[in-house]
Parts: C-alpha cells; structure tokens; sequence
C-alpha cells in the first residue's frame, strides 16, 4: 500500500512536469490554428516550418541563437579553462576568495545581469547587436565553465604539471600535453552547459539585443505571443527544441557516468 | 675554480618562506656517478633542496652548479637533471609508451630511434611487454619503475628521486632498492635519493647527507655516519643509540654513568663535558660476574626476529639499550662489558641555555621577547647581558598559560636517566630542556624558569669591544 502510494506520487510529479511538453509535442502533428483541437495527424506545420516564406523571420531567429550559442559556449571555454587554472592555482584565501567571486554572477538573477550589461554598454556607447548579445552570453556561462573544469583539476595529480617541465618542456607545451588532456571532460561538458544555457537565456538577451531587430529563438516568440496568439508553428519548434536539450542532456550524462566508471576502474 | 670532480656544487643555499627558514646556508659538493642520500625527518628541508635542484623553487640565496655551469636561474626545462616524483606523477592520458617517450618527442628525436630507446628502457626496468598499458591500470611497483625509464631514457647528468619507494610496501621497496643500486651501477648516472627512511639511506648509499631543521647534519660514508655520528641528533636518527652525559677526564679516558671508562678518542681536553654515544649492539650482556665493568637488572626483553632487544638498568639508575643473540629473564642480575673502541664521544653542542638578553631593571631582565624576574645582579637597566640557565632548570607546565612563554616540543633524546628536549618557542628560538617528565613530540608546553636560576653575565659583545 505504502509502496503504490510512493509509486502513484512519483508518477504523478512526474506527469504535471512533462505534460506541457507532451501536450505542445502531440498538438504539432495537427494543423489546427488552436491548441487543443485535434483535426487530423499532419506534418504540414513542421513543412511550414522548414519552408520559408512567412516564417524567414523564425528561421533567422534559429540561426543567430544558435550562432551566438556556438561563439558564447566557445569563448567561455576558453575563458573559463584559464580561470580555473589560474583560480587552482591561488593558495589559501585568495582562492577561497575567487572561488566565491566566480559563485556571485551564477546566483544573480539573470534579469539584474541583463539590466546591468545594459546601462555597462550603453554607457560605454557601445552599439547594441550580435557582439553585445556574444559578450552578455560570454559573461554569464564563463562561471559555469569554471564550476566544470575545478574538479578535474583537483584530482589532477600536482606533480605532473612539473613532470613535463622536467622532462624537458616548456610551460606552453606543458599546459598543450598534459594540464588540456587532462582538464579537456571538464571543458566539453563546460562547453555543452555554456551552450545550452545560451539557447536557453530570454532575460539577458532581450535587454542587449539592441534595436535593429536582431531576435533569438527566445525574445522571438516573446514578440510573437505578444503580437496576438502564438503562431501554430512554434509547436513543432518547441518539440524540436525540447528533443535537441533532451539528447544533449542524455551526452552529458552519458559522459559523466562513463568518467565515474573509469574512476571507479583505476581504484 | 672549475672542479670537473664535482657535477652539483651548492653553494650557501638559504630559503625562506615568509619567516620560515627552511633551508639555512646548506652547501654540498657531489662527484660525478655519486650515489648521494639526503635523509632527515621530515621537514627538514630535503624535499625543498632536491626541488630547488630541480628548478621547481628558487633559493633565497646562494648558487646552484652543475657540471661546472651555473644554472641558478635556469628554468626546470632546460636543466640536464630529471626527477623521479614520490608519486609518480605519470601523464594519465598517455600510456607507458608515450609516457616514457615524452621528454624525447620534446626534443624532436627521429621515431626510430625513440622506438629503440624506449624497449631499451623498458628492458631495463623490467617492463618489456608493457607499452601500450594504461598506465592507470598498473600497480604502485610497476609505475614507479615507468617513472624511473620515463627520467632516465633522457639521459640526464643527474638523476633526482623524491622518496620514491615511499609509496610501496616493505617487500616491495626492499626489491626496489636493490634494483635502483644496480641501475645505478650500470647506467653510471648521478643519483641524488631523498629518504626519512634511514635503512633505505645506509643501504643504498655512496654518501649520506643528514639534515635537520634545514641544515647539514654530517655528511659522510654510511659507515662513518654510523660508526662516528657528528652529534646527538645523527646519532639518534641513524640506529639506535644509548646517547649518555659523560665528561672527558683526559684523552682516552671518559666519565658516564657514574664511572671511569677507557676509550680511543682524544683532543678534547680536560674535564671537557661530552656526550657519549653507545651502539645497543656493542654492549656484552652476560650473567652477573665480576668481570662486568658495570652492573644492572633487566627490565624488558623484546623478541626482534634476529636478535634480542633489552632495557637494562644499571645500578647507578641509568637505562641502558642492549641488542644481543641471547636473551635474558627479566628481573635477571647481569654484567656488561663495553669496548674501548665502542664508545663513540661527541662535542656537546652547548652546555647550558645561552641568550642575549637586556636589563630592564635591577631584577627584571628581557630575553627571548620576554621579561622575566631575576636575582638582584648589579647590572642596571638598559645594559645588555648575556642570560644563561642550566638545562634542568627550566620548568615545562601541562598549561601553557603557567609558564611566561609557550613552546612545543621538537626533539626528544633519552639520556639514560632523563630527557633531553629541545622546546621550540613561538618566535622560533630553541629552549634545551632536562627533565625526568615524559612529553610527546609536538606537546604544546609552558616555559617557566625561575628567579634564581637566571645568570646574568656581561654581554659577549660587550666583551669584544672592549
């Protein structure tokens, strides 16, 4: 008994999680303009979708997300890579005091981040656009990256950074040969999390998109919906959207488990 | 000025870290193909010397020579040295082969030739078969040795081991070391070894280099660090010792334990106090009889594999450590016979607590940042005076708030009746304690010395101006 209950409170959370999603994931195989009348299986609004003409704009929309997506998750690798390495590399306080810097813009909510890059740019007088939107993504996935690659390069032995200088090689090659392969899980699984947050980011993007009209998937649909309805296009979108994170989701954790195996394997 | 004899010349090497000395004007001169053993307990400084070595550090002062080359500021890549880490330190994403392939790739060398190298190497470690493991998948034993042909297939002038055998079990390590001194003979490589592992010092050496808190101890063969320690200390970390107060009476003739012994070492002059060293080993043990030079009752007999060990105690009150073949009952009346050529006499370091100091008043004086009452002495306030106080009588208090200054203990030497300590003050100045209390290494105490047992003298400086 105590065990169906269980079993039913599980299933139930569950169902009030995904619903929407499966509802939207079922209602984009029917061409009905609203949500909620079934007039027949078709894959008509996902042909509408990839075909152009009144939706260019969705289709732009998609591909500045995923341009920005790609560069802000890229850069912030980057960035991110060589502050851990520098953060790891601080003793004592400095470190703890780093550590809790890095924390700080990953607790903000994104709304004051957005609003603050803002008034940083506009006071800069720098024009608003795709470099603004990079640099705000840049700046907000960086932390996460960090928080990715620490781990790795705390349970990287000490001594072996200073093996490769021993051993003949430069600091550079030191850090090509041994510190990157040895951080580099740390930085793909940085990078995928750097991307999928910028797909994801409506608060920040919407505030340094500047005025020239230059939309992401999000702050797309945001000015659809306010427009008047939601075009019936957007649930083939979301479908596809949801099934992309989805899979990314499933790498992630894929690699993680793998990494614990191998772990598990050298104990 | 160009020794070719020498491949390392240190040269008043000081290190500092903030305040802390870790390495105090350490010098050492090491001959090509020399197998050379820095031992100390650890903290000594060992670790930082060989690292210093290596490039990893830089010396505060002093100046680093290898084969003739200062190499001072030399970075760690570019010197002909390579190092053997205490934890191995293999690349995890590499596998045998390319780890010990790394420091030749660097250096652009033709495939061929790496290919013969490494099997070379591989051979020699007794890793043949094993190159294209993963090196996680390999036991303690086996990536030390990757380690070691991952150093030496560069073919370096000097070959650095950070404790490497540490790591590894007693079996283990006593095969590895046995296969290091044949390496050691057949590549005619340098070989500079850090150890806290005695044993492994005696054992594998062409020289000792003792250190503690951060300087040279005693550099010598394993058998004259053994036979004829420099100190205390040495004679205490190397072996086992009956360290004894003793004075020297005349050359050959030496006062311990209450009695006059004949023994071999001279030119220490008269009535000169000393400290005696006795080997456990080199002491006769056997039944009572009037042949013994001095008496005593067993008080403990342990069992150790090859031989006995025993704890006697004489009839003048002193403990002696004895190892022998045979064992005797405890509570047994024995007699024991000494050597002349088995008591070793040392120079004691000091034989009494020396301090600047300065006269605060009449009766206060101020030594070791700290104002203590004193005897009335005639010396005035302002004056700078020399403070000296006996070993026994300073008092060590369980609460440190009891004493006016707080120490820990750092070093502990059993004397046959009482404790040597050396109590280590919070501005780091040594206090040299006796006392028949037992105190653990690292016990937190309270110095205390009373009024009466501060001599004031005049200030040693004062004396050279005049």
């Amino acid at each position: 008994m105590k065990k169906l209950f269980a079993q039913s409170y599980l299933w139930l959370l569950l169902i009030m999680l995904y619903a929407p999603i499966i509802i939207i994931a079922i209602f984009s195989f029917t061409e009905a303009k609203v949500l909620g009348n079934w007039t027949g299986f078709s894959t008509q609004l996902y042909e509408n979708l990839f075909a152009g003409g009144v939706n260019n704009a969705l289709i732009v929309a998609i591909e500045n997300t995923l341009i920005i997506a790609l560069v802000a998750a890229t850069l912030s690798t980057l960035l991110g890579s060589v502050a851990a390495i520098g953060i790891h590399n601080l003793r004592g306080k400095r470190r703890a005091v780093m550590n809790s810097l890095n924390n700080v813009p990953m607790l903000n909510p994104d709304i004051i981040t957005g609003i603050s890059l803002f008034l940083l740019f506009a006071s800069l007088g720098i024009t608003q656009g795709y470099t603004t939107v990079i640099l705000a993504h840049v700046a907000f996935c960086t932390p996460y990256v960090v928080l990715c690659v620490m781990p790795r390069l705390q349970q990287m032995n000490p001594n072996i950074y200073e093996a490769a200088l021993d051993l003949g090689a430069t600091p550079f090659q030191a850090m090509r040969k041994v510190i990157i392969p040895e951080i580099k899980a740390g930085m793909i699984s940085g990078f995928i999390l750097a991307f999928t947050l910028s797909i994801d980011d409506f608060a920040v993007t919407i505030f340094t998109n500047g005025t020239d009209g230059l939309d992401t998937l999000s702050t797309y649909i945001y000015a659809d919906a306010r427009k008047g309805g939601l075009t019936p296009e957007l649930r083939p979108l979301s479908t596809i959207i949801f099934t992309v994170v989805l899979l990314l989701l499933i790498i992630i954790n894929i690699r993680t488990y793998r990494i614990q195996k191998r772990k598990e394997a050298k104990l | 000025m160009k020794d070719s004899n020498f491949i390392i010349e240190l040269s008043n090497l000081s290190k500092n870290f903030g305040d802390k000395v870790v390495l105090d004007d350490v010098s050492l001169y090491i001959k090509k193909g020399e197998f050379v053993t820095i031992l100390g307990p650890s903290g000594c400084g060992k670790t930082t010397l060989l690292r210093i070595l290596a490039g990893f550090g830089n010396a505060s002062e002093g100046e680093i020579r290898i084969a003739g080359e200062d190499i001072t500021d030399v970075p760690p890549h570019k010197r002909p040295v390579n190092t053997v880490f205490q934890r191995y330190a293999l690349f995890p994403h590499l596998n045998v082969y390319d780890n010990v392939a790394f420091g030749l790739k660097l250096k652009k060398v033709s495939s061929d030739e790496i290919d013969s190298r490494v099997r070379k190497v591989l051979k020699m470690v007794g890793m043949t078969d094993y190159e294209w493991r993963d090196v996680n998948s390999l036991s303690g034993g086996q990536q030390q040795r990757v380690a070691i042909a991952r150093a030496i297939i560069n073919r370096p002038q000097v070959l650095l081991l950070d404790e490497p055998l540490a790591a590894l079990d007693l079996k283990m390590r006593k095969d590895m070391q046995m296969e290091l001194k044949e390496m050691h003979k057949s590549l005619g490589i340098t070989f500079v070894y850090v150890t806290h592992d005695q044993e492994e010092a005696l054992t594998l050496s062409d020289t000792i280099v003792v250190m503690n808190e951060g300087k040279v101890q005693q550099i010598g063969t394993p058998t004259d660090i053994y036979n004829e320690p420099a100190n205390s200390f040495v004679a205490d970390f190397i072996g086992e010792s009956n360290i004894l107060n003793g004075t020297m009476i005349c050359d050959k003739k030496v006062r311990f334990m209450g009695k006059e012994f004949e023994c071999v070492d001279v030119g220490f002059g008269e009535d000169v106090p000393v400290d005696v060293v006795i080997r456990p080993e080199d002491v006769y043990i056997m039944p009572h009889s009037d042949a013994g030079m001095f008496d005593g009752i067993v008080q403990s007999c342990i069992f150790k594999g090859v031989h006995y060990e025993m704890t006697v105690l004489t009839s003048d009150g002193y403990e002696i450590m004895i190892q022998d073949y045979n064992a005797f009952e405890v509570g047994q009346e024995v007699s024991m016979i000494v050597k002349p050529s088995d008591i070793h006499v040392m120079v004691k370091e000091r034989v009494c607590n020396t301090f600047e100091g300065k006269m605060i008043d009449s009766t206060h004086v101020k030594f070791l940042d700290t104002t203590f009452a004193c005897a009335e002495c005639g010396y005035e306030g302002g004056e700078s005076v020399k403070v000296e106080i006996d070993f026994d009588k300073v008092e060590l208090m369980d609460n440190k708030e009891d004493g006016s200054l707080v120490g820990d203990v750092r070093f502990i030497l059993y004397k046959g009746d009482h404790y040597h300590l050396t109590v280590r003050t919070e501005d780091g100045d040594n206090v040299y304690v006796d006392t028949h209390d037992v105190w653990d290494d690292r016990d937190i105490v309270g110095i205390k010395i009373n009024a009466e047992h501060i001599k004031i003298s005049k200030s040693a400086h004062d004396e050279m101006a005049q």
